[in-house]
């Protein structure tokens, strides 16, 4: 496809470097700074006309389609902190930002402690996306239907961040702040995700519901965690997330809530089921209508939530 | 002769059309002026895994600079403008032509190829990426007139129509196996689910695959 229309002022088109068979991403230049500070610097100097590249499963798909329109890419893959995985089963699990899905499930101690997560990211497309695709990456780009944000919210992750003002921290759930935008600032970049260490008697589950056996959207997903106590009969704590029902990915703290309440039974867990559906605020579109959407939250919930305790009871 | 250039690289043994020029002769010739043009336009920085000086954060672009790659094995370079996707970097520039374009989106697989051991869909990311780490494509199953085990099952049980989806599968289920000699029928259908056949071969794929699987139980 050639420019159609004429390209932004200051845009480098040179119509020359055209080829037949390249031109489906415009011009751009590349950069593979090696530290934080470089990448921020950078980020921060080109505002909006520059982006970070991890795996590029979105990025580059969405340049190529012309849905996003830069002047350049930062690959952050050369830096040290947004490669780090790490787990320690006192102070918990560091995901970089930038490692993709394969490195989480090849991990045999993360795959035992972290089950939740591992549905999650074993289901982000088919093994060549997961040899690239990062969760870090999943997060920024701020999909409703990102599948392993409403897990990482179950599980209490919190991200960490970079830029040119220093470092902060912000509960994961609040990372996503429309369709495709995040709380990142300009000159921000997302460094990792960390989540604390899993409890005794935990457990969590993810499920999504897509029309095929694999390679879709999510129509629904839905994330639990719980801890039950030492006779594995009452919960402790429970937190839900859930996607492709509101603009981003959603904490339902009253679904949490209703199941904290008492012995665990099937109408406790209907109870946290009816809050999903009261919490989802969902669109109709090509894959579900939002009354159908409302109707699958309270399904996937009910099954996330009776994972996650079977998970637990099985420890 | 192990590191070529693409624009003196002689193409030999290629049908050609008639003023004597192969079709992808033809499109890497425009395709070596073009680069040459941008050229003039002084790239900002060398290729990207040229040692930066002090300060210097290494980038190129968007004008081409030099990528030299490692394909089966052989190293590889040529100019490339950082825009362009692995898969294209190999097909039209490096005439390394096993994996093919088909959605060039991401969703076919037909792009597959192995890179630092792990397939991945090699038009959805750049080729500068690739830099430094060993690419195998579906060339790397054949070594002179000996298919490796999983192309030879492709084609003794007929698991193909237009073929075009074939080089994509073969390097998916060679990765299958190596992750795992004795994959189960669920690990199959894993390593698989990221490529789609649009002729419908799956059900000879399926006694292919069947056949190697029971080949390696047995040895
Ligand atoms: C065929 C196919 C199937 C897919 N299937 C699924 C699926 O089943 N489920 C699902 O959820 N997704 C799916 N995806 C989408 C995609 O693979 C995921 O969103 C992936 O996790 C993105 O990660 P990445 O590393 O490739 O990100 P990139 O494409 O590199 O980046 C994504 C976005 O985040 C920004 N970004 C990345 N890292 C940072 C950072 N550290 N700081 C700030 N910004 C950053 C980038 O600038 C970009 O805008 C699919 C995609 C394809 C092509
Ligand atoms: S051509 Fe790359 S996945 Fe279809
Ligand atoms: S054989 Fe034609 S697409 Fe598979």
């Amino acid at each position: 496809m050639l420019w159609l229309a004429e390209p932004p002022l200051g845009h480098k088109l040179n119509k020359a470097k055209t080829h037949l068979w390249d031109d489906s991403m415009k011009d751009i230049d590349y950069t593979a700074p090696r530290t934080l500070a470089e990448a921020a610097a950078l980020l921060n100097d080109k505002g909006d006309r520059a982006r970070i590249l991890a795996g590029g499963t979105d990025i580059i798909v969405q340049l190529r389609e012309h849905r996003r329109d830069l002047d350049l890419l930062v690959d952050v893959k050369n830096i040290a902190e947004v490669n780090e995985l790490t787990f320690d089963p006192a102070r918990g699990l560091r995901i970089g930002a930038a490692v993709p899905c394969y490195r989480i499930y090849e991990n045999k101690d993360i795959a035992k402690a972290y089950p939740g997560l591992i549905d999650a990211v074993s289901l982000v497309g088919g093994v060549q996306i997961q040899s690239r695709a990062s969760v870090g990456g999943n997060l920024c780009n701020a999909s409703p239907a990102a599948d392993t944000t409403p897990m990482l919210i179950a599980l209490e992750a919190t991200c960490h961040i970079a830029g040119p003002q220093g470092p902060r921290q912000l509960p994961v759930e609040t990372f996503c702040t429309a369709p495709g935008r995040t709380a990142l600032e300009r000159g921000e970049l997302l460094v990792s995700i960390d989540l604390p260490a899993p409890k005794p008697h935990s457990g969590a589950h993810y499920l999504r519901f897509i029309p095929r056996n694999e390679m879709d959207i999510a129509v629904v997903g839905a994330g639990a965690s719980v801890v039950l106590d030492d006779k594995k009969q009452k919960c402790l704590a429970a937190r839900i997330g859930v996607g492709a029902v509101a603009p981003t990915p959603l904490l339902v703290p009253d679904a949490g809530a209703a199941l904290v309440d008492g012995a665990l039974s099937d109408a406790l867990i209907d109870k946290a089921v009816q809050a999903a559906r009261a919490a989802a605020k969902p669109i109709s579109d090509m894959r579900g209508t939002a009354e159908y959407r409302k109707h699958l939250v309270g399904v996937l919930v009910k099954r996330a939530v009776q994972g996650a305790i079977h998970r637990a009871r099985e420890k | 002769m192990n590191d070529h250039t693409e624009p003196d690289q002689p193409a030999t043994g290629k049908a050609t059309n008639g003023n004597g020029m192969s079709r992808r002769q033809f499109m890497k010739g425009s395709g070596v002026a073009a680069a040459a043009t941008a050229l003039t336009q002084a790239p900002l920085l060398e290729a990207s895994a040229a040692q930066p000086a002090a300060g210097e954060v290494p980038g190129m672009g968007p004008a081409a600079g030099r990528l030299t790659l490692n394909v089966n094995g052989q190293k590889m370079t040529t100019n490339i403008e950082p825009r362009v996707t692995l898969l294209d970097a190999l097909r039209n520039y490096l005439d390394v032509t096993g994996c093919k374009r088909v959605c060039d989106r991401g969703s076919c697989g037909a792009c597959t190829v192995m890179l630092d051991g792990k397939p991945v869909y090699s038009c959805s990311m750049l080729a500068l990426e690739a830099q430094g780490k060993p690419i195998r494509t579906a060339e790397s199953l054949v070594q002179g007139e000996k298919l490796d085990p999983v192309p030879a099952a492709f084609a003794r049980y007929d698991a193909q129509q237009c073929g075009f989806c074939t080089p994509g599968f073969v390097v998916a289920m060679k990765a299958v196996f190596e992750q795992n000699a004795k994959p189960s029928p669920a690990e199959v259908e894993r390593g698989l689910a990221g490529n789609i056949c649009r002729c419908g071969t799956y059900e000879q794929m399926r006694d292919a695959i069947y056949a190697l699987c029971n080949q390696k139980r047995r040895s």
